[in-house]
């Protein structure tokens, strides 16, 4: 049985903070008691490098750190731990893919195939790919809701020049569910690869890279209840195999010479140079731990569940407009007619309620849906029905005045 | 010290009717864009200026009540001073939202903001058009 208030006392940031109504998840996670607890065991009792020491305490966390890729794998559907390479983040998982398509999957005139709904951090490192090889970037045309429709993006193959799809398993600022499978069914058959940007999908859904078949996928702990500053990016073997490392130093190398010849370290490690963030790695452990005791699918269905009761209950205000109707993925986007998203916003802080505006470092994003700046609530497994309650008879409520006297 | 309703009054007025709010297209004018990364706040200034003074001040762009009135306020304040009175005006208006002793007379409708040091997640919103205001005349006196 999924028990909300069970859970909430799982989280000392929501006992510190009785009152306060975060809708910020999508930006960073709270983190659980277990995932802390661990992190700070770490450095309490088992403070030591990994793989460099012949003692008793790094041997036992080099275990556990290499224990976490297996761990990490078969959450996530991947057929082997190798496939597993810790990264710092989302953003460092997908510039390593990124880097390595320009240098050795693209040629010019390829097309990286994407979309204008992406995150800086899917699209710039694409950007680069595209300036070291020549390639160019195409977007796939969405209506202005910016829902993806699979017709229009397998008319983008027709010229058969598309090399790399890279595109959101769910999108941060519109919260809908790509349909990751067909992606990817179709572009193989045109003969393209596909990264996908799960980093607002991990945390929600049950992801299985084997079942999809996607070719990457990255990934960042933080906003999966685990710490901040590890990532994953998930590769198939024979991709990863072909990549080379973003960083050169220690721990990613066998031997060097000389003469400047290195030989690296195995898939993955070759990845991993440089002493990594260790207890991230033992508390996103933790995290995985803690949402497969929950259940994946229903921590899925209890975010569906929160996604369209808050969008039902802001349709029936006449002062809201809301962006994404089909949004599933604990994501409500919306704007308060006739009030600046920011200034409704600080007004919410005044009353406990964290919000995040802006475009959501979706910037070409206004292209598609025209409005510059939204509102985004972002929720998870922690969030309530009486918190949007709540939420929703502030907004009711609002006016412009009340958004500038809260700065009187 | 105003009173909050009249402090309300200039915020919404210079937000829903800016004096100083359109394009420049005008080569005689300099432009300064300032736009932040954490919002949305994305303006543009445009100043033409004498040897020693500043003859007008424009902006245009997208931003939140504070930033819209904040600037437009600012334009009007600055505009016809020399470039060293307006600088002095811009120091007590840092002076102010950073709290500290500031000069009440010298900022005019400007003191609607004089409790915006409260909020330091708004301060950014009520600077951004007055650094590129200062920016452009820091480059005119070059
Ligand atoms: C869709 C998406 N991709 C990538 C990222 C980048 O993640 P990180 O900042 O953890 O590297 C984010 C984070 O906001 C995101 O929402």
């Amino acid at each position: 049985m999924f028990d909300v208030n069970k859970i909430r006392n799982d989280f000392p940031m929501i006992r510190n903070h009785p009152d306060l109504i975060y809708l910020d998840s999508g930006a960073t996670s709270f983190k659980p008691q277990c995932v802390i607890d661990e992190v700070v065991k770490y450095y309490e009792w088992e403070n030591a490098n990994i793989h460099r020491g012949d003692y008793d305490i790094s041997f036992r966390v080099s275990k556990i750190y290499d224990d976490t890729r297996k761990t990490v794998a078969d959450f996530i559907g991947a057929e082997r731990p190798e496939c597993i390479v810790y990264t710092y983040g989302a953003t460092s998982s997908l510039n390593t893919v990124a880097i390595n398509a320009g240098k050795k999957f693209l040629q010019k005139g390829d097309v990286i195939l994407t979309s204008q709904v992406e995150h800086a951090s899917d699209i710039l490192p694409w950007f680069k790919a595209a300036e070291a090889s020549g390639a160019e970037i195409r977007y796939i045309p969405f209506d202005e809701h910016a829902v993806f429709n699979l017709d229009e993006y397998e008319k983008c193959f027709s010229d058969n020049r598309v090399k790399i799809v890279a595109l959101p398993y769910v999108s941060n600022v519109m919260g809908y569910i790509y349909p990751v499978k067909e992606i990817v069914k179709i572009a193989h058959e045109h003969g393209a690869l596909v990264s996908i940007d799960g980093a607002q999908a991990v945390p929600h859904l049950k992801v299985d890279v084997s079942d999809l078949d996607v070719d990457f996928l990255s990934f960042s702990s933080h906003k999966m209840l685990g710490p901040a500053g590890i990532g994953i990016l998930y590769g198939k073997f024979d991709l990863l195999e072909q990549m080379d490392p973003i960083f050169y130093g220690g721990g990613s190398n066998a031997r060097f010479y000389e003469n400047g010849e290195i030989i690296l370290q195995k898939t993955p490690e070759k990845f991993e140079a440089g002493t990594p963030c260790i207890e991230g790695v033992l508390g996103l452990r933790k995290a995985i731990e803690y949402l497969e005791s929950i259940g994946m699918d229903e921590v899925m269905e209890y975010g569906i569940e929160l996604s369209d009761y808050f969008i039902e209950k802001l349709e029936q205000l006449d002062n809201v407009e809301v962006y994404n109707r089909g949004s599933k993925a604990g994501i409500v986007t919306f704007n308060l007619k006739g009030i600046f998203a920011q200034d409704a916003a600080s007004y919410f802080n005044r009353l406990g309620i964290s919000v995040r505006t802006g475009n959501h470092c979706a910037k070409l994003l206004h292209h598609v849906i025209h409005v510059n700046e939204t509102i985004r609530a972002s929720m998870h497994i922690y969030n309530t029905k009486e918190e949007i309650d709540r939420f929703v008879d502030v907004i009711r409520d609002t006016t412009i005045e009340k958004c500038v006297d809260s700065v009187l | 010290m105003m009173d909050k309703e009249l402090k309300r009054e200039i915020m919404l007025d210079h937000y829903n009717h800016p004096n100083n709010k359109q394009t420049v297209e005008d080569d005689s004018y300099r432009s300064v864009h300032n736009a932040s990364e954490s919002c949305i706040d994305d303006i543009t200034v445009y100043m033409k200026a004498s040897e020693d003074h500043i003859e007008d001040v424009k902006f245009d762009g997208v931003g939140c009540t504070i930033c819209t009135a904040s600037t437009d306020i600012m334009c009007d304040l600055v505009t016809g001073k020399s470039f060293e009175e307006a600088k002095a005006i811009i120091q007590e208006y840092y002076n102010m939202v950073d709290d500290k002793p500031f000069d009440e007379d010298a900022l005019e409708e400007a003191n609607a903001f004089d409790t915006l040091y409260q909020q330091a997640n708004r301060i950014k919103c009520g600077t951004i058009g007055i650094h590129a205001i200062e920016e452009l005349i820091n480059e005119f006196e070059q």
